[in-house]
This record gives structure tokens, C-alpha cells and sequence, in this order.
């Protein structure tokens, strides 16, 4: 089979929760071997895309190819052909850091023989392997967040999923993962696919970018382009004259809530 | 298979690991069985009842089995925004296979529960008349299938923790009561024996009551019986409300 050049391809995807339609007839495509931004404000249908991208979610219609499979009956492929890297910690904070890597070389059924020394490698390439044997509880945000990519990368993926990978995290930090993230992406030949609100990050790192609002898609390019159009100064700028001023109150679920009591809870 | 050795493995492994949580869970079975058989004991033994902690001890075992299990399933909850959940769904592994490992260990460490339980209760000062470790295992599985199953389609209907006061004080605590776990079931009024008619604890703890003293009201192949179709229909309805689950 030839390898085609897009390894995402999104026609005409549309979510609805009842009233609410969250993404509306977007389309885009990812080539492969790129770093592609997905950026927008709060609410706009970021991590709803994500979500059906990865399985998690069925489209109400449209479609999705993710490295030439069917989200919807290829569930399996599709599966193996991603990692991802939550916006929440999916991590299991009562494991080690080794313990959390052998789980997932067991649900991705990777065999034995190899899974010892990816696991080695790994954990060295995030600079990890000297705490494998430490509970993640006693982790840092930032060295979580690392394990989270080097877990999502174990099964060797195709491509690797961030939703907003850097969040809450120092600037040392975000300099030092997406200094992992370039180059895995050079060497590995990895398509990496991130939300971030940090759009500096996303001129910096991405090749492409697609702008994302009230869950359509309205602007796409590269960095360049979009500033150009803009006529703005960076591409912050830029997304803030396609996106406008106002700020966006996202209705406060119960997820927010537990999301800050969580955090109340670790930093006791 | 491995899928669901692996689940089964990872909680197994945080129970021993939080010690903290082992101890804490047991001090509610213990001041139970303390304050209650030296309390109601006597009062119990005048009233023509017999040994009151003979009566008791499978009762609190019972209750220690349905407060893990329980809490258990429930915590899917919690794990689906911060947990180890989100990972194994978008692992190429079905939704049943993870329902099974999350139910089997959750179903594992409240057996463990039940155990130690049993063990402090043998220190207070209760003697097995009759004791099938066969049976009251199999009594504890079923209960500890049960529960696990009925916190894991709760959970699965739950958007977050608000509910959870709802849920122990309007379905724990009368599963509890009303299980004969604490009191003789045959002198309550009409009504409330109905209810534990419906409380497949109820067949729980009689059945235990059997497997460890030999005294059951109903018969433990009948209290087999229902335990054993209403831990099938439980993990059916669990397992198709998890099915559901969209995160």
C-alpha cells in the first residue's frame, strides 16, 4: 500500500450534544511527518475533535481517516496508530513510573522480548530511568508529564496526540518537552497533532495551523500565512484579530470543579 | 485476557499499597463488632437471641465487603477525568475486557476485606461453630461481585462527586440495615421485610451466616441461587452502562 502524504484526514466531521453542535462540518488534513497546531479558545471544539479523532467520541456525522483507518470500524488499527498525551493526568499515581509503562506495553499486547528495552529506552530518552522505580505520586508536573509522553510513545506510534501538553507547566519545562517533542518529530518521523493555548509555542514548533472557533474551522496555514493575513505582528496577534477580544466564559461543569479541588488536594 | 490480568493486577497492587486506606477501612468493621456485641450482646443473650457476636461477625463481614466494593466502582468516577481509565479506552482493548479486570479486582481486594474482617473478629472473640472456607469464600465473591457491579454502573451514570452522599445514605446504609446484618429479620413489620426481600445483601449475609455458623433462615443453596443470578444481571447492566461511558 502507498504511504498517502496526509495521515489525518477529516471531511465534513460534526459533533452535536443535543441542542449544542461543538464542531460543525470541519475539514482539514495532517501530513504525515509534521507538527500540525490545533488552536482556539476555550469552548471553540478542540478537545471534542481530539476526542473523536482518538475513539473516544462518535461523530454525529463526517468522516475520519487516521493513518488510512476508520475510527468507526477500525477501531483496533486505529488505536495502534496513535499516542496520546491527556489534557488531564491519565496517569496511575499508586504506580511507579516503570509500573505505568508496563501496563501499557500489556493493553497494546507489545510482546515481551521488545518490551524491556523500549521500556529502558524510553524512560532514558525523557531522563526519567533514574526514578523508574519511584511511585508517580511523588512526581513533578512536569516529569508526569514526560512519562505520559514516553508511555504514549511505547507502541510506537504513528502519531502522537498532545491536548494541551504543556499546561501549568514552568517556561524551563515547555522549552525542555517541546525541545522532546522536535526532536522525536525529526528522528522518529512522528506527526505530532497539539492544542496548546500558549500560541507562541505553536509559531515556534508548528508547521501548520488550523484556527478553530464556535466550532468551525476559520483560518489554516502556516504560521506565515496566517500572520500575513492578520498583517499582524506574531501569530498570537493574529489569532486574536481572527478570534476577537471577548473573553470566552466556558459554562463551569463539573469537570472544572473537580479539576480544581484536585488540584486543592495535591498541593496540600 | 491479558487486558483483564493486567486491571485485576493494578488494583490488587494499590490495595497493598495504601496501607493508610487498609487500616482506615477497618476501623468501621471493628468499632462495629467491638461496641455492638459487648453493647447489644447481653441484652441479645437475655432476649432468648443466643451469642450476639456469633450473629454479628458475618453480618460485619458482610458490611466490610459492601463498603469496599462499592467504593470500588464508584471511583470510576474519579478516574475518568484523572485516572488510569482514559488511558485504557483509547487502548486497543474492548470496554467489556476493562469492565471484567476493573470488576474482578475491585471484587478481589473486598474479598481480601471480608478476610481480615474475619480474622479480627476470631481476635474479639468470635468462634466458628461451623466454619466451610469453600462456601464462605464463594459467599464473598458473589457479594463483592455484586456491589463492585452496582458502584460500577452507578459510577458509570455519574458526572461527578455530588452525588456521593445521595448514594451512601439512600442505598449503603439501607442496603446495610436492611440486610440482617445487625438484627434478626423475622420480627420486623411487613413492610420492612419485603424490603429486605429485595436486598440481595440479605441473601449475603444468611448465606454467610451459614457458611461460618451453620444457622441460615433461608437455606445457603437458595441464598446461592439468588446471589449467583443477581451478580449476572448486575454485571450485565454494569457492563453495558460502562459500555456507554463517553468522557
Amino acid at each position: 500500500m502507498p504511504e498517502e502524504s496526509a495521515i489525518i484526514k477529516v471531511v465534513n466531521l460534526t459533533k452535536k450534544f443535543g441542542d449544542l453542535e461543538a464542531v460543525r462540518e470541519i475539514s482539514f488534513e495532517v501530513e504525515r511527518g509534521s507538527i500540525f497546531a490545533f488552536l482556539g479558545p476555550n469552548g471553540a471544539g478542540k478537545t471534542t475533535t481530539i476526542k473523536m479523532l482518538t475513539t473516544l467520541l462518535k461523530p454525529t456525522s463526517g468522516q475520519i481517516l487516521i493513518n488510512g483507518f476508520n475510527p468507526l470500524t477500525q477501531q483496533d488499527e486505529v488505536r495502534r496508530s496513535f499516542g496520546i498525551v491527556f489534557q488531564d493526568p491519565s496517569l496511575d499515581d499508586e504506580l511507579t513510573a516503570k509500573e505505568n509503562m508496563e501496563f501499557h506495553s500489556v493493553l497494546y499486547s507489545i510482546p515481551a522480548s521488545l518490551k524491556k528495552h523500549r521500556i529502558e529506552e524510553l524512560l532514558k530518552f525523557t531522563e526519567l530511568w533514574e526514578r523508574k522505580d519511584d511511585l508517580v505520586k511523588n512526581f513533578s508536573g512536569g516529569m508526569r508529564r514526560r512519562l505520559e509522553i514516553a508511555r504514549g510513545l511505547l507502541h510506537h506510534p504513528k502519531i502522537l496526540f498532545l491536548d494541551e501538553p504543556t499546561l501549568g507547566l514552568d517556561p524551563q519545562t515547555r522549552n525542555h518537552i517541546w525541545a522532546y517533542i522536535k526532536n522525536l518529530n525529526q528522528k522518529e518521523k512522528i506527526t505530532v497533532f497539539f492544542t496548546t493555548h500558549y500560541i507562541a509555542e505553536a509559531e515556534q514548533s508548528a508547521g501548520k495551523v488550523a484556527i478553530i472557533d464556535h466550532g468551525q474551522i476559520i483560518e489554516r496555514g502556516t504560521p506565515e500565512e496566517i500572520i500575513a493575513q492578520a498583517k499582524a505582528a506574531s501569530l498570537e496577534d493574529a489569532f486574536i484579530a481572527f478570534t476577537g477580544k471577548e473573553i470566552r466564559e466556558e459554562a463551569a461543569d463539573s469537570k472544572e470543579t473537580m479539576r480544581s479541588n484536585r488540584r486543592a488536594w495535591r498541593h496540600r | 485476557m491479558n487486558a483483564i490480568y493486567i486491571l485485576w493486577l493494578r488494583q490488587v497492587k494499590r490495595y497493598f499499597r495504601s496501607k493508610s486506606r487498609i487500616i482506615g477501612s477497618l476501623g468501621q468493621p471493628f468499632l462495629f463488632l467491638v461496641a455492638l456485641s459487648f453493647g447489644l450482646g447481653p441484652i441479645f443473650q437475655k432476649a432468648g437471641g443466643g451469642n450476639y457476636m456469633e450473629f454479628l461477625a458475618p453480618g460485619v463481614i458482610a458490611m466490610g465487603i459492601l463498603f469496599t466494593a462499592l467504593f470500588s466502582g464508584i471511583e470510576i468516577i474519579w478516574d475518568k477525568q484523572f485516572g488510569f481509565l482514559k488511558e485504557t479506552l483509547v487502548a486497543p482493548v474492548t470496554r467489556i475486557e476493562i469492565m471484567i479486570g476493573r470488576t474482578l479486582g475491585g471484587a478481589t481486594i473486598s474479598m481480601i476485606q471480608g478476610i481480615i474482617v474475619l480474622i479480627i473478629a476470631a481476635f474479639i472473640g468470635f468462634t466458628f461453630s461451623y466454619t466451610d472456607a469453600v462456601v464462605t469464600l464463594a459467599f464473598m465473591f458473589l457479594v463483592a461481585i455484586i456491589f463492585t457491579a452496582l458502584g460500577t454502573a452507578i459510577a458509570s451514570m455519574l458526572e461527578d462527586m455530588q452525588g456521593f452522599q445521595l448514594i451512601m445514605n439512600f442505598l449503603v446504609m439501607p442496603i446495610f440495615f436492611f440486610s440482617g446484618a445487625l438484627f434478626p429479620l423475622n420480627d420486623l413489620p411487613e413492610s420492612l421485610r419485603l424490603v429486605t426481600k429485595f436486598n440481595p445483601l440479605s441473601y449475603g449475609v444468611d448465606g454467610l451466616r451459614g457458611a461460618l455458623v451453620g444457622s441460615s433462615n433461608y437455606g445457603i443453596g437458595f441464598d446461592f441461587m439468588i446471589l449467583a443470578i443477581t451478580s449476572a444481571v448486575l454485571l450485565l447492566i454494569g457492563g453495558y452502562l460502562f459500555s456507554k461511558i463517553e468522557i
